[in-house]
């Protein structure tokens, strides 16, 4: 049963992988892509990996892709068609495609399926939560860390690219909005 | 006797046992999941009717009127026949929508609010999937229906439509941040993500309780935050009637906006749950310390009333507050967020941190 939502599952990621770059209609795209990544987190569910798939939707599908679907909103007209690409853009974009897909086969090609490994268990919320901020061998506080500081610092460039307001108007005579 | 109302375990077990000796394992799993969700549809129109049903009375109180009367006693028939109205209604349907997406949109928001009730434990053994990260599983799954709220608006190709998206999407972003740090602070308490794990820690008493004075911020942060999160009045800009006519469901009409209304008050069932599965228990009854006669007399009342007692009461006070407080500015809106509830937010977390450390809770 589980084999068969699994292929079911691959096959819409397959098609709706060059839906998303094969439409003409950019929210449509996105929402193709939506299909991908949902769909990618129900296989992440069926292998176990529960705490990778809510991640995946938290920020994938809930985070970045309401993200883009927000920017198409705010700049896109709904008769807005893209063009098709000239020919040997598109061609030159499926070798890259296809030269990606040939590299993951051949790391993958002598893979085993973690869950043929006997006495696998699905990871412990809790044992990742400990990985997660343990400095020991194994241990990945240093990469938390450095991306939060990497958040830290597109925070405050968030902030400075919104607030022009401050840097334009210094003039006293200039009484700013209560906002 | 199999079927007992303070333990469905039982009831659960005999229906698998006895499906499963006259149908393969596979099948098995196909009518269990026809079960269910014949189960959860039901739960979802009864909740749909009742709550509608609810809202008009609730209003009607507050505003010293009636509320629906005609139809049936004190009115109790009018959301079924309003149903059947919606049904009969003509799909319209705009001509230069985009209409994939218009028709998809209603769906994304109802199987949003679908997937997460599927994580709801409503008494012990009458819980579908207990998930070892529970409570982010359904904060994740509820961050999907804001994409059908903005695909919708956008795919109507209407000003109000598209303006009651974007307010919608931004609102959402924002309080969902606060709703996610509420639920954390009381995480740091459970250290558990797992619902029935979070339930069985308050055992002795509710966290609201337990964890003294930032659960009981977390509880009021959670609760307006949540509130925002539903687009629910005070904070319902997105679909403010009287400055876009309806806001990102203005073109839809018959059972596509059916959906839309029907999928904001699952969304609030799901809203209350979790409140109370996080601060008031879950389906356990109210108790006070270990053993004593208070909680015998509690524990009689069976969990699966405790628990809908708990979530209508949650559900009561925010249609309090949606009748009694004036709709919010978008600055002022923002302002809420940003400058007040997110940085009180960061401190009751770390207050709540520094107690669990000391072990300050009961």
């Amino acid at each position: 049963m589980e084999q068969i939502i699994t292929y079911i599952l691959l096959a819409l990621m397959l098609i709706f992988s060059v839906m998303t770059v094969t439409s003409g209609r950019i929210l449509r795209s996105a929402v193709y892509l939506l299909t991908v990544l949902v769909a990618t987190a129900a296989i992440y569910f069926i292998m176990q990996y529960q705490f990778l798939a809510a991640v995946q939707i938290t920020l994938y599908a809930g985070g970045i892709v309401v993200l883009i679907i927000f920017s198409i909103l705010l700049t896109h007209h709904i008769e807005h068609r893209m063009e098709n690409p000239v020919f040997w853009k598109a061609m030159i974009s499926a070798l890259a495609a296809l030269g990606a897909v040939a590299m993951i086969a051949w790391v993958l090609k002598d893979a085993q399926s973690i869950q043929n490994v006997a006495g696998f268990i699905p990871p412990k919320m809790e044992d990742i939560g400990m990985a997660l901020l343990s400095y020991g061998k194994q241990g990945y506080v240093l990469p938390f860390e450095v991306i939060s500081v990497l958040l830290l610092a597109a925070m405050i460039g968030a902030i400075a690219v919104a607030k022009p307001a401050l840097l334009q108007f210094k003039n006293k005579n200039f009484k700013q909005d209560d906002q | 006797m199999v079927f007992n109302i303070y333990d469905f375990t039982g009831l659960t077990e005999w229906i698998h046992e006895g499906l499963s000796r006259s149908l393969s394992p596979g099948l098995t799993l196909v009518v269990e999941w026809a079960l269910i969700g014949a189960g959860l549809l039901t739960l979802v129109a009864l909740l749909g009717l009742v709550l509608i049903y609810l809202e008009r009375k609730v209003s009607a109180v507050i505003q010293q009127r009636m509320g629906p009367m005609r139809v049936g006693p004190w009115g109790m028939t009018q959301t079924v026949a309003d149903v059947l109205k919606l049904l009969l209604k003509e799909p319209l349907m705009t001509r230069n929508a985009d209409k994939f997406l218009f028709n998809l949109a209603p769906f994304i928001v109802m199987t949003a609010s679908f997937l997460a009730l599927g994580a709801l434990p409503f008494a012990l053994g009458l819980h579908i999937m207990d998930l070892n990260i529970g409570i982010l599983y359904i904060t994740a799954i509820t961050s999907l229906g804001v994409i059908g709220i903005l695909l919708g608006g956008w795919a109507s190709n209407n000003k109000f439509s598209l303006i009651g998206a974007i307010r919608s999407g931004a609102q959402i972003i924002s309080y969902e941040l606060s709703v996610s740090l509420a639920i954390l602070s009381i995480v740091v308490l459970t250290g558990s993500l797992q619902i029935s794990e979070i339930i069985n820690t308050q055992q002795n008493g509710w966290w609201l309780f337990k964890g003294h004075i930032p659960a009981l911020i977390a509880f009021v942060i959670f609760l307006i935050a949540g509130i925002a999160e539903l687009n629910r009045g005070p904070f319902d800009l997105p679909e403010a009637e009287s400055e876009l006519t309806a806001g990102f469901h203005t073109e839809y009409s018959g059972f596509k906006f059916a959906f839309f209304f029907l999928a904001e008050f699952i969304n609030m069932f799901i809203l209350a749950g979790v409140g109370a599965i996080l601060f008031l228990g879950g389906w356990l009854p109210l108790h006070f310390g270990i053993d004593n006669s208070f909680n015998h007399v509690m524990d009689f009342i069976p969990p699966i009333f405790w628990f809908f007692g708990k979530i209508f009461a949650l559900i009561l006070l925010m249609m309090w507050f949606k009748w009694t407080f004036p709709r919010l500015r978008i600055d002022q809106l923002l302002k809420l967020e940003w400058k007040y509830l997110l940085p009180l937010n960061l401190l009751n977390i770390l207050l709540m941190a520094f107690i669990a450390m000391q072990g300050w809770y009961f």
